[in-house]
């Protein structure tokens, strides 16, 4: 428990001193003038910072829609449908989540360079998406096998088409779990970020929080203070997010992963 | 029956329809690319350009020390973190499923650095290794364990370690959250009759619930030693596979090659064996989860 939440707690209080009481050494405990300085006075060292925030919540966002653009048919198709290669094809999706994006990078980079699309955002939001795919599948593909069958087939017999019981009885009953697995996106591709923006975009008005920060880091002197008020900034959203949700979420993964 | 069939094939082909965007997506973004690394690790491919030259790099690779020394510390650096995870998410399992005092609360504080993006989570980590100014130096400064500043991340053993304990904080709060699942699914009135039969807290956990999540256990251990083994952002972070190497895994040493130094061809041949190693692992993965899935389904 120690171990897990120190790094936070000091985090959160380095990000409270003042910096000449955090660069003495041997480390000092207490500090008297704690203060909410460094978190103003951030946004100056860091000019990019009010950017690097919205890139990240930008590319999250538009990774989370495209992910549930391409996932909900599929999902769907899996969880109402019999035909060849059903089961492998799954078994195939959770391979899928077992390669890191590091090794497709060679490729993906000599593309994305022919196309003049390095430094854009679409290079970091294509290769994110395809890495969400997988679970995004198995988890709404559970949701959907929850709806009951029988609306549909009365629909069915009333004359609805497929794309209409699609938009006027599955999607309304699966909202809920559109929203988990949208979020499932957005924070997936909120913390995959880093790899993708270390590795195709150097411009730094397209930098997410991660790779902004680290940036900082290389400067001469680090100011800690400001830098750890700036960590906890990028953290915060995800993880009121994640607070909030955290039961569905869970939920939802450790029955698609260990399924049992 | 004709009428049957038909409606059958017209099912299959609205399935496949349904599925073709995300498949060809996939296909286009992780399949493909998977091919044309292996094609690119027969080639010298790098910015300039692209020759087909055989098996060199293989060649190259496989002869050369430092190859084989970045293979062998890959294992010892997963071997010590996965065992780490699990030993450490097994007793929080235990902990969290005890009937303590505001275990619900702790059970969604052991959460964060699962969530939290990890490259941020290291930033924080940078400062806590800090060898002036970071608490883990000053708290060993002050107790005199450590006789003056000492930079966790200069050394190549402490940097190792340090790398390890840094990863193991990423990776147990996913461990411990899915053993905790797998307790709670354990059957009540198991540990009733062994409560009747006078088992003790030690008996009831090595024969009730050690056998029964079994199963997670080995599949745990597998996907989190696949996931240890792509870890990149850690030590890249903390690193970047330094001090001299010493903490240069695979991953690291693929990405370094292809695309800090634009060795397309080199590091091709250095993803075709993570690759290599990735399949294996992902085969005894599936197998074992089929043969579960088998398991389950005969009860």
């Amino acid at each position: 428990m120690i171990f897990i939440l120190l790094p936070f707690v000091e985090m959160f209080y380095a990000s409270l001193r003042p910096l000449d009481h955090l660069f003495r050494s041997p480390y000092q405990f207490y500090s008297d003038d704690l203060s909410f300085w460094a978190y103003r006075e951030m946004w100056n060292t860091v000019p990019m910072l009010p950017r690097y925030i919205f890139n990240s919540f930008f590319l999250a966002s538009c990774v989370a829609i495209l992910t549930l653009v391409f996932v909900i048919p599929a999902a769907y198709s899996y969880a109402r449908f019999k035909f060849p290669f059903k089961n492998s094809s799954l078994y195939i999706l959770l391979a899928i989540n077992m390669f890191s994006g590091a090794v497709l990078l060679i490729p993906l980079y000599k593309v994305l360079r022919t196309f003049g699309l390095l430094n854009t955002y679409q290079a970091m939001i294509v290769p994110g998406v395809a890495f969400l795919i997988p679970t995004a599948i198995w988890l709404l593909k559970s949701y959907f096998e929850k709806i009951p069958i029988d609306l549909e087939e009365a629909a069915f017999v009333d004359g609805a088409s497929r794309l209409q019981i699609l938009r006027h009885i599955i999607a309304p009953l699966s909202t809920p779990g559109l929203v988990v697995v949208g979020i499932y996106a957005f924070i997936g591709s909120y913390a995959q970020q880093f790899l993708f923006a270390i590795t195709f975009n150097q411009k730094k008005e397209y930098m997410p929080i991660p790779s902004g920060l680290y940036e900082f880091i290389g400067y001469t002197t680090v100011k800690w203070n400001e830098m750890m008020a700036a960590s906890l900034v990028g953290i915060a959203p995800v993880l009121i997010i994640f607070l909030f949700l955290q039961k569905y979420i869970v939920a939802g993964l450790t029955s698609g992963a260990v399924k049992n | 029956m004709n009428q049957k069939l038909k409606s059958y094939t017209a099912q299959t082909y609205i399935a496949y329809a349904l599925i073709a965007p995300a498949a060809l997506y996939i296909i286009l973004i992780v399949a493909w690319p998977l091919l044309e690394t292996i094609r690119l690790s027969f080639t010298n491919s790098s910015l300039a350009g692209e020759d087909y030259v055989g098996l060199e790099n293989y060649q190259k690779m496989f002869s050369s020390k430092k190859f084989n020394g970045i293979v062998t510390r890959t294992f010892v650096w997963m071997f010590f973190s996965v065992s780490l995870k699990l030993i450490i998410g097994l007793i929080g399992a235990v902990l969290l499923n005890a009937n303590l005092k505001g275990r619900s609360i702790f059970r969604v504080l052991v959460m964060p650095p699962w969530v939290v993006p990890i490259a941020i989570g290291m930033l924080g980590w940078l400062w806590l290794y800090n060898g002036y100014f970071g608490i883990i130096a000053g708290v060993g400064m002050r107790t005199g364990i450590l006789d003056g500043p000492f930079g966790f991340l200069a050394y190549k053993q402490s940097a190792f370690i340090s790398t390890i304990i840094a990863d193991v904080w990423v990776g147990t709060p996913m461990v411990t959250v899915f053993f905790l699942a797998a307790m709670q699914g354990v059957p009540r009135d198991l540990y009733e009759a062994a409560y009747c039969d006078g088992a003790s807290r030690w008996d009831r956990f090595f024969k009730i619930t050690l056998p029964q999540i079994t199963p997670v256990i080995i599949t745990m251990s597998l996907l989190s030693a696949i996931w240890t083994f792509n870890s990149f952002e850690i030590i890249w972070i903390l690193t970047e596979g330094g001090p001299r190497g010493s903490t240069t895994t695979l991953i690291i040493d693929t990405y370094k090659q292809a695309l800090g130094n634009y060795k397309f061809g080199r590091g091709a041949a250095r993803a075709v064996v993570v690759m290599i190693l990735l399949m294996l692992f992902a085969g005894f993965y599936l197998a074992l989860l089929a043969r579960i899935n088998k398991k389950i389904s005969h009860e």
